[in-house]
């Protein structure tokens, strides 16, 4: 093909996104096999999915993928920012138009005008996500490092809390992996758009 | 049908809209439960089989490498752990060892000498006597296991820079490494070592420090995570060569910092 048109996501988007799909099933997956070798809630979460094989193993994947994540996801944002790309696809964004195309994404009404627009709902997931994972971050930091960084474990209520937080916030990012998931299978040309671009 | 799809450079865009709209709108709902299924055995899939490559694993080694070089330089030799107060110590202390509470193995304190090897000036093994003859200080810290949970307790002994000090140790040097009599082993780094909080134990909650928390003595560090912290410590040696550890060697990262 001699005349490519525009991409719908340009090739960076692409790139960050599926290097963020790995390192977020190694982290989630490794993650759970460290929340194994002691719980705070009364289930474990079933060891065929975890990995790592042993606790050791799965801090070692855990403390690997973190760098893939930290450093894929500061190319993502500073290219979001730099390229005006946030701004545009994300915003405006208000409380009335999310339930508006919430609920007609409910009654299967929602349109799907222009693939190259994020509707209200897709806006307040990404940017949900977003500062989810920072909120993962954060905590992991603090789990990490809870003498050296003091600030960010009183922020997080102390070492303990810390374990709550980066524990609810991974339930939250898998929750929006589900959803995400949900959706591509409902409309799988979305799937073939982060693979190519268009 | 095929729609044609006009080919002008100048509106292609809105051509790839177009088609991506008309794919969309196809009936591919029902094809829902399908897809998902394939997305499921797509996500079960992965992790498994790389795992045990031991080529990942020599990666895996090499970023736990340079994960021990990063918390060197993380690390803050000023920077004190959270106190808090005897209120909210934890009681009962959790027992914690490469075996079970029923396989503790006696030391007699009486006869007991802690060895002292490497690039020191004075060799000479401490008995416990010497040892709770020098300066005491005490520390109300929580401890934080590599398994994720952590227990406040209340420990009691020598601070170890003095300690290394005193022995004149070579604290140019780059490692202490610890020999335990429970066939325990560990090292630690300089800096670590010299940190205003890390400790020589030698009392727990106010008492002499009981087998089970590591009699006769063990090293309490609360800017470390808890298998850094030997107990039953029979020899320390200093040194320029990493001498690993009982977990380090098996894969935890060795500098196990907090």
């Amino acid at each position: 093909m001699t005349n490519n048109p525009a991409p719908i996501h340009p090739a960076w988007l692409r790139i960050t996104h599926w290097i963020n799909v790995i390192a977020v099933v190694i982290l989630v997956m490794s993650g759970w096999r460290i929340y194994n070798a002691s719980p705070f809630f009364d289930f474990k979460i079933p060891a065929g999915i975890t990995l790592g094989g042993w606790l050791g193993g799965a801090i070692q994947w855990h403390f690997a993928a973190m760098w893939l994540l930290a450093a894929n996801g500061l190319v993502y944002l500073l290219l979001n920012t730099v390229t005006g790309r946030l701004r545009h696809k994300f915003f405006p964004i208000s409380p009335r138009a999310i339930v508006a195309d919430l609920l007609a994404a409910l009654r299967g009404k929602l349109s799907h005008a222009d693939p190259r627009q994020y509707n209200a709902v897709q806006r307040a997931a990404y940017l949900f996500v977003i500062l989810d994972a920072l909120l993962l971050i954060l905590s992991g930091l603090t789990l990490w490092k809870p003498v050296q960084f003091p600030l960010l474990h009183d922020l997080m209520g102390g070492y303990e809390s810390a374990r709550r937080v980066h524990f609810f916030a991974m339930a939250a990012l898998v929750g929006f992996v589900i959803v995400h998931l949900a959706m591509v299978a409902l409309v799988p040309r979305t799937l073939l758009t982060m693979i190519r671009g268009k | 049908m095929i729609k044609k799809i006009p080919r002008k450079p100048a509106v292609d865009g809105d051509a790839a809209v177009k088609e991506a709209l008309r794919r969309i709108d196809q009936p591919t709902r029902r094809l829902f439960l399908q897809r998902s299924l394939t997305l499921g055995g797509l996500s079960l899939l992965t992790g498994c089989g790389i795992v045990d490559d031991e080529s990942v694993e020599r990666v895996l080694m090499k970023v736990s490498r340079f994960n021990d070089k990063v918390q060197a330089w993380i690390f803050d030799p000023d920077q004190l752990a959270p106190t808090y107060p005897e209120s909210m110590i934890t009681r009962p202390f959790r027992f914690n060892a490469y075996y079970g509470e029923d396989e503790i193995r006696p030391v007699n304190g009486d006869t007991y000498r802690l060895e002292v090897s490497g690039l020191v000036a004075d060799k000479h093994a401490w008995s416990l006597a010497e040892l709770r003859a020098m300066p005491q200080t005490e520390q109300i810290t929580r401890l934080i296991c590599v398994e994720g949970w952590s227990a406040i307790g209340k420990w009691g002994g020598v601070t170890f820079s003095t300690f290394l000090k005193r022995i004149g140790a070579d604290t140019t040097a780059k490692y202490v490494g610890f020999k335990c009599s429970d066939d325990y082993y560990t090292s630690i780094d300089m800096p670590t070592a010299l940190h205003p909080q890390t400790q020589l134990t030698l009392s727990f909650d106010g008492e002499t420090l009981p087998p089970r928390y590591g009699f006769p003595m063990k090293l309490r560090m609360p800017t470390k995570l808890g298998y850094k912290n030997p107990k039953h410590i029979a020899a320390l040696f200093v040194t320029n060569d990493n001498p690993g550890g009982y977990w380090e060697d098996q894969g935890y990262n060795w500098f196990g910092g907090s």
